[in-house]
């Protein structure tokens, strides 16, 4: 008989419960505010699990040691916030490079600097983005509710598993601390990917050799197929090499196999969107309370839908391209000076009036902030 | 086939490194260390950082890693952690491991978690053309140090020692055969073991510091040179400019791997409980 696990749980601790139940065995990281409770869960519940949990000296070890982790074939994760996920930026890209799966959980306060550290803010969209050098694919996912955090949680592991990268899971402290009666799904039936191990004898194995999905099968370190792995341009054996061709494929590839399955990637959420004039488009916290301004500018005739992205890179172009095809006007509401809102002005182009409602103060936008700057188009 | 062909990646040759070069020398002694532990080529793991000498995990027939630069410890310390059978060696340049990588460095040590770490010492960053490092001795000339540097250099075997390595040793290239005995000896250290290797750089150090090829080098690696042994009957003066070399630290102390399998233990719900 299924079992229903209903619990109160803090939007951290569902992103701890999440990453077990999707097979992390590896945490390593370093405190900081409001990221923490992540961390102090996972150091309590995965030696239980015969899991490791290591406090490093900085953020960049922490880093660091999630990528040796998972090399050596263990699910691994790690979790930050603003500064922190600077400090990673480096070693981010390594594992980029190096296609090894793991996950950063990076809880959102204000920012630049120290700034507000136990408030909320969208302020890293762009860092997740952009933040390491290079160009290079990224995927991030951000979820709007305790409930949310848990399945994306398990989704970032599995994208990084399957597409053998870093995924970034963007909550934000709105998020992370808010309490929320949920119901957790019966572990056994949650979908587990594994990356995908080679299928030929170690003498024939090339470690960075991509099936037709564009990505390569990952043996462990210590299996008996003994490989290099560098952060330098590399070809098909996983060696340098700085031949323009082998640089130019090797980073297409890497871009393509994200590019690929941007459907799969992309989770998006319509709400009332079927005749709307209005198209609210935002992601994370926020749109808690654009669901609530949709609701109420419902109630009095006001032809208001929302579409809230749960990932947002690869950013969703195509759905919001279709979701405001017969809009009049989009607005943007994010806690910052506008990081998606560019992004949204990209995919729509000049045919309709696209806004921006920022935020940057800590507090959250506000439904009625939202029905008010509404209010000045119908 | 020699012993060193036996584990090196024959088919990556050339190496990057300069004519005269003393990286290749310590390579060597880390090659016959590793024979002679008789570990094989698949539960051994070789970690780098950034610069030269962190070149040479990509010569090497194991399980490689060449990462960022100065993290190499914190990337071993995850794979090490999560695979405590691996046998994990680092290697690290001077300003690899010292500068950039420090935190990393003390902290390894702090937790005499079971890594073998080799320093390899130039005295310089080689790779970007001769800047100053922390191990560069004061007053040389390098090109962030066109009148001298001011710096003090760090003793990395004391630096180990205080923060919890518990095998600690220094060599020279000069000194090839007694590096790799210090090699084979921290391998077998149950903790954080730390070898510093003083290596010849001629190109990027010796040349702006009028110290001759890379032959010459050795003898100034010979000549400055004193074993513990010899340096522990002369008085504190007599060692000034000294080199000492050989096993400086040796002792025991829980490992960090060990202690958290004995946490686990200790934790797991006992059979027949609930």
């Amino acid at each position: 008989m299924k079992t229903v696990k209903r619990k109160l749980l803090q939007g951290n601790e569902a992103c701890a419960e999440g990453a077990l139940a999707a097979g992390v065995r590896f945490f390593a990281g370093y405190p900081i505010t409001p990221s923490t409770e992540i961390a102090e869960i996972m150091a309590a519940k995965l030696p239980r699990l015969g899991g490791r949990f290591l406090q490093m000296e900085d953020e960049i070890a922490g880093m660091a040691a999630i990528i040796g982790a998972s090399l050596a074939g263990t699910k691994s994760l790690t979790a930050t916030s603003g500064p922190g996920f600077s400090l990673k930026q480096e070693n981010f890209g390594y594992a980029i490079m190096t296609e090894t799966p793991c996950v950063v959980v990076d809880v959102q306060r204000g920012g630049p600097s120290t700034g507000l550290p136990t408030s909320p803010s969208q302020g890293d969209v762009m860092q997740a983005r952009w933040g390491t050098h290079g160009s290079h694919p990224v995927i991030a996912l951000s979820p709007a509710s305790v409930r949310e955090t848990f399945d994306l949680t398990v989704k970032a592991v599995n994208f990084s598993e399957k597409f053998r990268l870093p995924v970034v899971l963007l909550l934000d402290e709105v998020i992370g601390h808010m309490r929320e009666a949920i119901e957790l799904p019966d572990y056994d039936e949650i979908e587990i990917i594994d990356r995908k191990k080679p299928q030929v004898p170690p003498e024939e194995y090339l470690p960075y050799k991509a099936d037709e999905d564009g990505v390569p099968p990952m043996a462990n370190f210590g299996d008996g197929y003994r490989f290099h792995v560098t952060g330098l341009t590399h070809d098909e054996t996983g060696f340098p090499s700085n031949k323009p061709d082998v640089s130019a494929q090797l980073i297409k590839r890497l871009n393509d196999k994200i590019e690929k399955h941007k459907d799969e990637i992309i989770i998006t959420e319509g709400y009332q969107l079927e005749d709307a004039e209005v198209v609210i488009f935002c992601y994370g916290c926020v749109a808690r309370s654009a669901k609530r301004a949709v609701k109420e500018a419902r109630e009095s005739g006001k032809k208001v839908g929302l579409l809230r992205t749960a990932t947002i890179w690869p950013f969703p172009a195509q759905v919001l391209q279709k979701s405001v095809k017969d809009a009049k006007y989009v607005l943007v509401p994010e806690m910052n000076e506008g990081q998606l809102l560019e992004e949204v002005e990209r995919a729509i182009g000049c045919k309709l009036k696209v806004e921006g409602l920022n935020k940057i103060n800590g507090e959250l936008i506000t439904p009625s902030e939202i029905l008010e700057k509404i209010g000045e188009v119908i | 086939m020699s012993v060193v062909e036996k584990y090196l990646r024959v088919n990556k040759m050339p190496h990057i490194w300069c004519p005269g070069c003393g990286n290749g020398i310590v390579l060597g002694a880390f090659i016959r260390a590793i024979d002679k532990l008789g570990y094989s080529k698949e539960e051994t793991v070789v970690v780098s950082g950034i610069g030269c000498s962190s070149r040479a995990s990509g010569y090497l027939d194991f399980n490689t890693l060449h990462t960022t630069h100065g993290r190499a410890l914190a990337f071993a310390t995850g794979i090490k952690v999560t695979r405590p059978e691996l046998k994990v060696f680092v290697i690290m340049g001077d300003g690899d491991a010292t500068a950039i990588g420090g935190n990393h460095f003390i902290h390894a040590a702090r937790r005499n978690i079971d890594i073998t770490a080799i320093v390899f010492n130039n005295s310089i960053y080689g790779m970007t053309g001769g800047q100053y490092s922390p191990l560069t001795p004061p007053g040389s000339k390098a090109t962030t140090a066109p009148y001298g540097t001011l710096e003090k250099p760090f003793n990395i075997p004391e630096l180990a020692k205080a923060a919890g390595a518990t095998y600690v040793a220094r060599g020279t290239s000069y000194h090839a055969k007694m590096l790799s005995d210090l090699i084979y000896k921290g391998a077998q250290n149950k903790g954080f073991s730390m070898i510093e290797a003083i290596t010849q750089c001629p190109i990027s150090f010796g040349r702006r510091n009028k110290m001759g090829s890379g032959a010459d080098m050795l003898k100034w690696q010979k000549d400055i040179s004193i074993t513990v042994k010899a340096a522990g009957k002369l008085p504190p003066e007599k060692l000034e400019g000294k080199l000492i070399i050989g096993e400086i630290y040796n002792s025991e102390a829980p490992e960090f791997t060990e202690q958290y399998a004995e946490l686990v233990e200790r934790i797991s719900p006992k059979r027949g409980e609930g």
